[in-house]
């Protein structure tokens, strides 16, 4: 179908699928642990804009955690469907792993959310926070398992190999295999990072419409904080996560790089396109011996080129280089506003710089774009393995023709662009709905209205009145 | 250890299934109803009685799969590859629901849609389920551990039945929900749907337990054999007196029986299907040991299972008990 063999549409369909879930908890991962703060926050101080900001922020993660889930479901099915090999060969060791995110994480996640969302005025202050905690350990928990599973896939140890299949040995090993404590904590500050990014454009937005909006002035400090403390911290983490990349994975850090020939010393080479067919990286832009010392901290550390490989064992260097590239650039623009906030700030200007804020509403998926472009560079490059190194991923798809296969993938498409359109189009709704200023509020269900009651943003001014005290 | 680790999950793995079944069945049910329902605040009322527990319940569904996926491999694999289109359709109409718990309250104009958006959904899930159940219980072509039948294998009149039967029954499941959870006009409504709704399920219950084992001479044996006509001769006896139960509950205006009454009818169904199709996880070629994952991955996940579904039950009958009662109003946000 449209020329593509079967195993090309799975991968395709995959792709697709995951790029789209993935969205979702790299939001709300960060969102479960702010709305915790936020409602700690409310319990320490008492004061009323915190947990204004607790009920708006609740509202946006409810309906992106929904989308999370569906699209996560969709996820657990297609190992199966699509993977079935994959399924048969390595279920003994991902099974488990999957089991364990379910029990641990999905469960406690989708047990506590009810009383978090709809449970406010059921059960007690400290319940609620209790449940709103739950929610946020839960999400964590499960960037914990999924990415010991994708890291197994990466750096496979702790098994061994009975009939063609994986039988798992070590559990301890499969679990805290190699690149697993990287790329845990490169996600989770990315997740971090994406919230920071949505939540400080959110800020910067109402901001613009008026400066005086308090809440909007706490979201966007706590999120230019964030941003500041973070991006510099998640550099590191992605510094200390590429050199773990280049012992276990060298073809993918010479496709990242777009390194033919292994050298020491090599050049960093900024821009460029690398040639699979060439077998050359051909307009190169380089700066010399810098990406040794970026790859390895050594000025002639060696770096192995993709020539080292044979060529049906190479990654594609194009689009890995390029995505690469993207994320690094989305890093550093992150971090770069993160310091332009800490200038501010220091200035006094913090909700003044106008230009600053609108530069913050265009970088709100500014984490988002990196989240992307990190997990297209590592899973392409993984490439051509399924397991790296031990299983092809053309050896691991289910026997199903491509036409079923084509078919599935155009349903995918339509019906997500359709469902998660409408979803990022109420998203986008809420979010342009100011904070209500809600005094010390009744413990009345007048509170629970939908997003009917919040003011229209555009003919009413979020002009904070004094809040009235009981 | 010397115990059958395989027979174990097998249970566990029976356990997580009907969980699921009970669980999901009604939320589903409550989507199937939807049409019959018209009053915007009846379809606020409905939706209200379950969206602080849907997602719970549909975990056990991922729950699992993922078990499947961790203690029987090849099961997972066979069954995943083999029911493609069914299951695709089941994801793909799960996504339609499970939305619309959330688009519904903040769309004004196009509350429609997601009304809509919502039954279609869960209709579709059902159906998707039931026909998944029937190519089932009618088996999977297996060789050399691959799926080795075409793309539409699980299209036959006996699957499309079994569909159907499953939208009957999970309505039927909503509705005794809805009679629980609701009052007035509303749950009026429901007891005047439960009793047909309960006639269908009935019936389907009959005709897939007659046609089953016409496909299949092994579970024709099993049945109608002595001496285990006699042995499992309870199975149907009490689907007899359930059935007879939920009628007197309905007639006498019970809250909670209606329910807890459908609720016997399915258990008793899928102990009747597990009796059927015991001990094949991929029938009618591939038995639970022939599917087990390694000792090492099925004694990993169980240590994890035993200490954990106990607290999972319990935050979860917690939920259920903070939302206790009837829905009154919304609670939505």
């Amino acid at each position: 179908m449209f020329g593509l063999e079967a195993v090309e549409l799975a991968r395709i369909q995959f792709a697709f699928t995951i790029a789209f879930h993935i969205m979702f908890p790299a939001f709300t991962i960060g969102l479960a642990s702010y709305l915790a703060v936020l409602e700690g926050l409310w319990l320490l101080t008492g004061r009323a804009p915190f947990r204004n900001l607790a009920r708006y922020w609740s509202k946006i993660f409810a309906l992106t955690f929904g989308m999370g889930v569906v699209s996560g479901v969709v996820m657990s099915y297609q190992f199966g469907t699509n993977w079935s090999r994959l399924s048969d060969i390595a279920g003994p060791v991902l099974g488990p792993l999957l089991s364990y995110e379910v029990l641990t994480a999905f469960f406690l996640e989708a047990g506590f959310l009810g009383i978090m969302l709809f449970g406010w005025n059921r059960v007690g202050k400290r319940l609620h926070f209790f449940a709103t905690c739950m929610v946020a350990v839960g999400t964590l928990i499960s960037a914990f398992w999924i990415l010991s599973a994708n890291s197994w896939m990466h750096t496979p140890q702790g098994h061994a190999m009975v009939d063609g299949r994986f039988v798992p040995v070590d559990w301890f090993e499969i679990v805290f295999n190699p690149s697993f404590p990287y790329r845990l904590a490169h996600m989770v500050l990315a997740a971090y990072l994406t919230t920071a990014f949505i939540v400080g454009a959110v800020g910067a937005w109402h901001l613009l419409r008026d400066r005086r909006d308090e809440p909007a002035r706490i979201m966007f400090s706590m999120a230019m904080w964030m941003a500041a403390l973070v991006a510099p911290i998640q550099i590191v983490a992605g510094d200390l996560h590429g050199l773990n990349t280049l012992k276990y994975q060298p073809a993918k850090v010479a496709a990242m790089e777009g390194h033919w020939e292994t050298q020491k010393g090599a050049p960093l080479i900024l821009f460029g396109w690398p040639d699979m067919k060439r077998e050359e990286t051909r307009w190169a832009i380089e700066i010399p011996k810098l990406g040794s010392l970026i790859l390895t901290h050594e000025w002639d550390g060696e770096i192995k080129g993709l020539k080292s490989w044979a060529k049906e064992d190479r990654p594609n260097p194009a689009i890995v280089f390029w995505s690469f590239r993207i994320m690094v650039a989305s890093g550093l623009f992150m971090m770069l506003v993160g310091a332009l906030s800490l200038w501010l700030r220091w200035r006094k200007r913090l909700y003044d710089g106008r230009l600053f804020h609108r530069l913050c509403v265009l970088s709100g998926p500014i984490g988002l774009v990196a989240i992307l472009a990190g997990w297209i560079t590592t899973e392409v490059g993984r490439q051509p393995w399924v397991v790296y190194g031990l299983l092809r991923t053309r050896d691991a798809v289910s026997p199903i023709p491509a036409a079923t296969v084509g078919t599935s993938l155009i349903l995918f498409v339509v019906v997500y662009a359709f469902v998660f359109g409408a979803g990022i189009y109420y998203l986008l709704k809420l979010m342009r709905a100011a904070v209500p200023v809600v005094a010390h509020a009744p413990e009345s269900s007048a509170r629970m209205r939908p997003m009917a009651a919040a003011p229209p943003a555009d003919n009413m001014p979020a002009a904070p009145s004094p809040e009235k005290r009981p | 250890m010397s115990f059958d680790l395989p027979l174990v999950w097998a249970a566990i793995i029976a356990f997580g299934i009907i969980m699921y079944v009970v669980l999901d069945g009604f939320d589903l049910g409550i989507g199937i109803l939807f049409p019959l329902v018209r009053g915007p605040e009846d379809r606020d009322a409905m939706m209200n009685s379950v969206a602080p527990v849907w997602d719970g319940n549909e975990t056990w569904m991922v729950l699992g799969g993922a078990a499947l996926f961790g203690a029987f491999p090849l099961a997972y694999a066979l069954l995943l590859s083999a029911l493609y289109m069914p299951l695709i359709v089941m994801l793909l109409a799960l996504i339609f629901r499970g939305v619309a718990f959330e688009f519904r309250f903040k769309a004004k104009r196009s509350r429609f849609l997601w009304d809509w958006s919502f039954a279609f959904g869960s209709i579709l899930t059902a159906f998707a389920q039931g026909i998944s159940l029937g190519a089932f219980i009618q088996g999977i072509a297996v060789t050399n551990r691959q799926y080795a039948g075409g793309p539409f294998d699980w299209l036959t009149p006996f699957s499309l039945c079994i569909g159907l039967g499953l939208v009957a029954g999970y309505a039927t499941l909503g509705c005794g929900w809805l009679i629980l959870k609701t009052e007035g006009e509303l749950q009026r409504r429901c007891f005047k749907l439960m009793l047909p709704l309960a006639a269908i399920l009935l019936l389907f219950i009959a005709l897939a337990s007659l046609w089953t084992p016409l496909l299949n001479a092994r579970i024709s044996a099993r049945w109608f054999s002595m001496p285990n006509l006699l042995y499992l001769a309870p199975v149907p006896i009490l689907v007899a007196v359930a059935a007879f139960l939920l009628w007197r509950s309905i007639v006498n205006r019970r809250d909670a029986q209606p329910f807890l009454l459908a609720l016997a009818l399915f258990l008793l169904g899928y102990a009747g299907l597990a009796i059927s199709l015991w001990p094949f996880i991929v029938p009618p070629s591939v038995t639970i040991w022939d599917a087990a994952a390694p000792s090492a991955s099925q004694s990993f996940m169980l240590v994890g299972m035993l200490i954990l579904i106990p607290v999972i039950l319990a935050y979860t009958v917690y939920s259920y008990w903070v939302f206790r009662g009837k829905v009154r109003g919304g609670y939505h946000e």
